[in-house]
């Protein structure tokens, strides 16, 4: 361990500890009843013993002491991915799909709920991935066009009565039209310049459903939001019923996710896909092949705003109630976090991002105060160590735009 | 020649990007040699300065610089050391002013009295940039920018001078200028000097000894007069 | 004729009272802007994490003074040897998060970087949260109180000792920036970073400094919100760094003298919107002009310092 190299690792290791305990301390020990130093030290100690263990296992992997694990797992998931690879796509997806459909009948109430969240966030992550994976434009303010779909649910829903399946469309469509209006001005800015704009776009949408008290009653919020309702077959007759209970919920955002996907997916091999990809890898290049790179980018705005509206129509159905509490900030870094953390462009990548964000935290519902902590740290060290996520899309090429 | 050379390179490999690849290239510049590199476009010398500035890393090889390994040490130390580099484009800092541009160049010295002394040095050596200085580098027009190019690099009192492409663009009495210049500061100041060219008449002209890249390679190192007269050097290099 | 000079009278100090507080005010956004500009001009990236080390200087501010007042100190050395502590600790801070989140992506895409900067932000300001807690935290009630009325309207001691220190701060980062040598590196390293490695600046250093120093402006800006409102809050950070940012892009972002009057004008908007047409809808403004600059004037009011524009 005294290789000049690792020397220098344990000093950098010593020095962010020590700067570590210098940005701690002043949090948690100087109080006005006086200077106070044992929680400080005890919360240093953990992670200064945490980041040791890390750096004595990394070096250790640096030279190879755990080829006699790594070796055989590797050869394994090696012949494991050969053998997944022999039985086709669709027996894969079929057995996913009957999990799903099988999954109300096995579990109780709480997964149910803990269920319908993810999906829910499944359709928001796989629209803000048409407009981030695919087209390449970083949108901060996604979470506006799940609002608009889920006011213009429970306004329609309220004030006239309109049902819920009459409404989805509506909702899709009057997202779209946030989309649009939101895309046009910002589609010629830069990047960069577009997250902060999209951001801003976004708090506006919130501060006005919080002040327009006349239309959206304001912080309040809007109660009474109907069900979706459906004419089944009981007692010898057909008859209207409200499907209220959790499963049913259940059942309903598992058709609109699967439309999402199987909606995304063909997307996503389309023309229209390769346009967006186009614009993403080179925009130049894509606009003298003849793509109307203004019009793709609007296209890919409202398609993406389409997706967020339907998922926030049912949302407002679910909860019989909408408030503009649920569209903060918070939330479209939350979407994002999935897009990103599942793999950019990647319809499975998403899915995964949003168990792992939604379902993982609820089973460790004890730190339940440390979960956007955890979550915003995650979303950096994903960056630096797996930046194209946990599931990479296939068609991911190296981004043109990096930088030289 | 015995004395040990200033710069050494030996089988150095790099890569800028996926073209302008150098493969092998191996070359000695001794003290006070004004030494041209000489190909065409893409032939991989810009790469090979940014490689001996470590800017670049290598691939493979090794960089000697006044007799030590330099290859993978920051590329900001290397000016402090006596070597420095005056990049093809000039890369001027656009919103300093001349003086300012001046000054960065002698970034790492703290000798007051030294550095206005050397900017008076620079002043009398281009004229123009005294009647320039408090106006923005981006202002210039090539010409000037070239000088204050120069002239910065100067301010660092380098002992290896790398000199990427100084004559392009530039009208043929500016050219000549800088030539001249280039010939002052090697004779009166024993600055060494490393001379990329794709003007390799001119270039070959002003050096003691010439190397010619191609695709990546040295093909071929000779006396710049043998090279001069060398009748595949003409016909592929010098337009005949 | 009476009622009616009475009533203009009252427009007049209305307005006056307006313009105080919107010095006040983008003097504020105007020190917090200065760091998303210089960051965005030295290497290009949204800096989302600037707006939680604005509100961890508001609470080490909180911390800093009411342990020293606590100690009975007198309020001008509380506040002073507060400030300049607070300072440090940011600069610190901001220099951790660019080492740790920033500076091993220099070489990747804008996109990851940015990403990078918002997990860091989300996770400060819940770091924040964990260790402070959800709920307000006064400022010790008795610092700087009092005023005085000119022309009908009321300048308080606390709006003038925070206009003096973010003139202070202004002047000297001018002076730095402009005057200095590390001023020179700085702006060199700006504008073409290979060139400055070539004539010996260190980028790493100068872009940590650049860090550093928007992170003591950004604390500074965040004790004196905290003590001008009375409080502080873990997600203090986030309205103020948008509107903060909003002001450097109006300026035109790398541009450190249009980061000041951006800020300025944005205060100043932000204030008489609230005071001539909706204090609801205030925030709404400041996001309008924002995107109105960026799609009208991409370049912002003074001009952008910026050569790399790609993301």
């Amino acid at each position: 361990m005294t290789t000049p190299a690792s020397r220098k690792l344990w000093l950098g290791y010593a020095v962010a500890m020590l700067w570590f305990f210098v940005l701690l301390w002043p949090l948690l020990g100087i109080t006005p009843e006086g200077l106070e130093f044992a929680t400080s030290f005890g919360i240093w100690s953990k992670v200064a013993v945490a980041a040791a263990i890390i750096l004595a296992l990394w070096q250790l992997k640096q030279r190879g002491v755990f080829g006699f694990v790594s070796r055989p797992v590797e050869a394994l998931s090696d012949s494991l991915g050969k053998a997944t690879g022999v039985v086709p796509t669709w027996v894969w997806l079929s057995l996913v799909l009957a999990g799903a459909l099988a999954f109300p009948l096995l579990t109780e109430r709480y997964a149910h709920d803990v269920a319908i969240s993810v999906l829910v966030y499944v359709c928001l992550g796989l629209g803000l991935n048409v407009v981030v994976g695919m087209a390449g434009l970083l949108d901060l303010g996604y979470i506006a066009f799940y609002g608009v779909g889920a006011y213009t649910y429970a306004l329609l829903s309220v004030h006239y009565g309109l049902s819920f399946w009459l409404c989805l469309p509506i909702a899709g469509t009057f997202s779209a039209i946030a989309g649009c209006i939101i895309g046009y001005p910002t589609l010629r800015m830069r990047g960069d310049y577009l997250a902060i704009v999209t951001l801003g776009f976004g708090e506006i949408v919130r501060i006005v459903l919080n002040n327009w008290m006349s239309l959206t009653n304001g912080p309040n919020g809007i109660l009474g939001v109907k069900p979706p309702g459906t004419y089944w077959w009981s007692d010898g007759k057909i008859d209207h019923i409200w499907l209220g209970s959790l499963e049913q919920f259940y059942y309903v955002i598992l058709a609109l996710a699967v439309c999402t996907v199987i909606a995304v997916y063909r997307l996503n091999n389309s023309r229209i896909g390769r346009a967006f990809e186009a614009v993403r890898e080179d925009q130049t290049a894509a606009e003298l092949m003849g793509v109307n790179t203004l019009r793709i980018k609007l296209l890919a705005y409202a398609l993406g705003a389409i997706f967020g509206g339907l998922a926030g129509a049912f949302f407002a159905a679910r909860m019989r109630f909408v408030s503009p509490e649920s569209f903060t900030f918070i939330e479209s870094a939350m979407v994002l976090a999935m897009v990103v953390l599942g793999g950019m462009g990647s319809i499975p990548g998403v899915i995964l991002g949003a168990l792992a964000l939604i379902a993982l935290p609820e089973v460790f519902r004890g730190f339940e105060l440390y979960r956007m902590f955890v979550f915003g740290g995650v979303m950096a060290l994903m960056m630096l160590f797996r930046p194209k996520g946990l599931w990479p899309a296939k068609r991911m090429g190296a981004r043109s735009e990096e930088r030289d | 020649m015995t004395q040990q050379p200033i710069l050494e390179l030996k089988n150095v490999s790099a890569a800028y990007g996926r073209i302008n690849a150098i493969k092998d290239i191996s070359l000695k510049v001794y003290p006070g040699e004004v030494v041209s590199i000489i190909g065409a476009n893409g032939a991989g010398k810009s790469t090979t300065l940014m490689s001996i500035s470590c800017v670049l890393p290598i691939t493979g090889g090794e960089i000697y610089y006044d007799g030590e390994r330099i290859d993978g040490t920051p590329a900001d130390l290397l000016p402090s050391r006596g070597l420095c580099q005056v990049p093809e484009g000039r890369r001027i800092f656009p919103r300093l002013t001349v003086e300012e541009n001046l000054d960065m160049g002698a970034f790492f010295r703290k000798d007051k009295a030294g550095i206005e002394h050397d900017m008076n040095r620079v002043f009398q050596l281009f004229p123009i940039l005294l009647e320039r200085r408090r106006q923005h580098g981006g202002t210039l027009s090539g010409g000037e920018q070239q000088m204050l190019a120069m002239g910065r690099a100067l301010m660092s009192r380098p002992r290896l001078l790398l000199l990427d492409e100084p004559s392009l663009g530039l009208a043929p009495l500016i050219v000549q200028q800088i030539f001249r210049i280039i010939r002052e500061i090697n004779e009166a100041d024993g600055v060494t000097v490393v001379l990329v060219e794709q003007n390799a008449n001119l270039a070959l002209q002003a050096s003691t000894r010439g190397y010619v890249l191609e695709t990546g390679n040295v093909i071929m190192e000779d006396e710049a007069k043998a090279l001069l007269a060398n009748p595949d050097i003409r016909k592929a290099y010098l337009g005949e | 004729m009476a009622p009616a000079f009475h009533k203009a009278h009252k427009h007049v100090e209305f307005f006056l009272q307006q313009l105080v507080n919107g010095i006040t005010l983008g003097g504020v956004y105007a020190l917090v802007a200065l760091g998303y500009t210089m960051v965005y001009g030295i290497i290009q990236l949204i800096n989302f994490a600037h707006g939680e080390i604005f509100a961890a200087g508001g609470y080490m501010g909180v911390i800093l003074i009411s342990w020293l007042v606590s100690q009975g100190y007198p309020p001008f050395i509380c506040l002073s040897v507060a400030l300049v502590l607070a300072m440090g600790y940011c600069a610190l801070l901001a220099m951790a998060v660019e080492k740790l989140a920033y500076k091993p992506l220099r070489s990747s895409s804008r996109l990851s970087v940015l990403l990078s900067a918002l997990g860091m932000s989300i996770f400060l300001q819940n770091g924040l949260m964990l260790t402070q807690g959800v709920y307000d935290r006064a400022y010790p009630g008795e610092m700087v109180q009092g005023g005085f009325e000119i022309g009908g309207a009321v300048i308080s001691y606390m709006q003038i000792v925070i206009v003096g220190i973010t003139v202070l701060l202004l002047v000297g980062l001018n002076i730095l920036v402009f005057k200095t040598r590390i001023g020179k590196a700085m702006r060199a390293t700006a504008q073409d970073k290979t060139m400055s490695a070539l004539v010996g600046i260190n980028s790493s250093r100068i872009i940590s400094l650049t860090f550093a120093i928007g992170a003591a402006l950004a604390c500074a800006a965040g004790i004196m919100v905290g003590m001008y409102y009375g409080s502080v809050r873990y997600d203090m950070g986030f309205v103020p760094g948008v509107k903060a940012f909003s002001a450097a892009v109006l300026g035109g972002i790398g541009n450190i003298t249009g980061a000041m009057l951006g800020g300025l004008i944005i205060g100043m908007i932000e204030v008489f919107a609230a005071g001539y047409i909706s204090s609801e809808y205030k925030d709404v403004f400041a996001f309008i002009i924002l995107i109105g600059v960026l799609y009208f004037m991409p370049t912002g009011i003074m001009g952008e310092n910026v050569d790399d524009t790609r993301v």
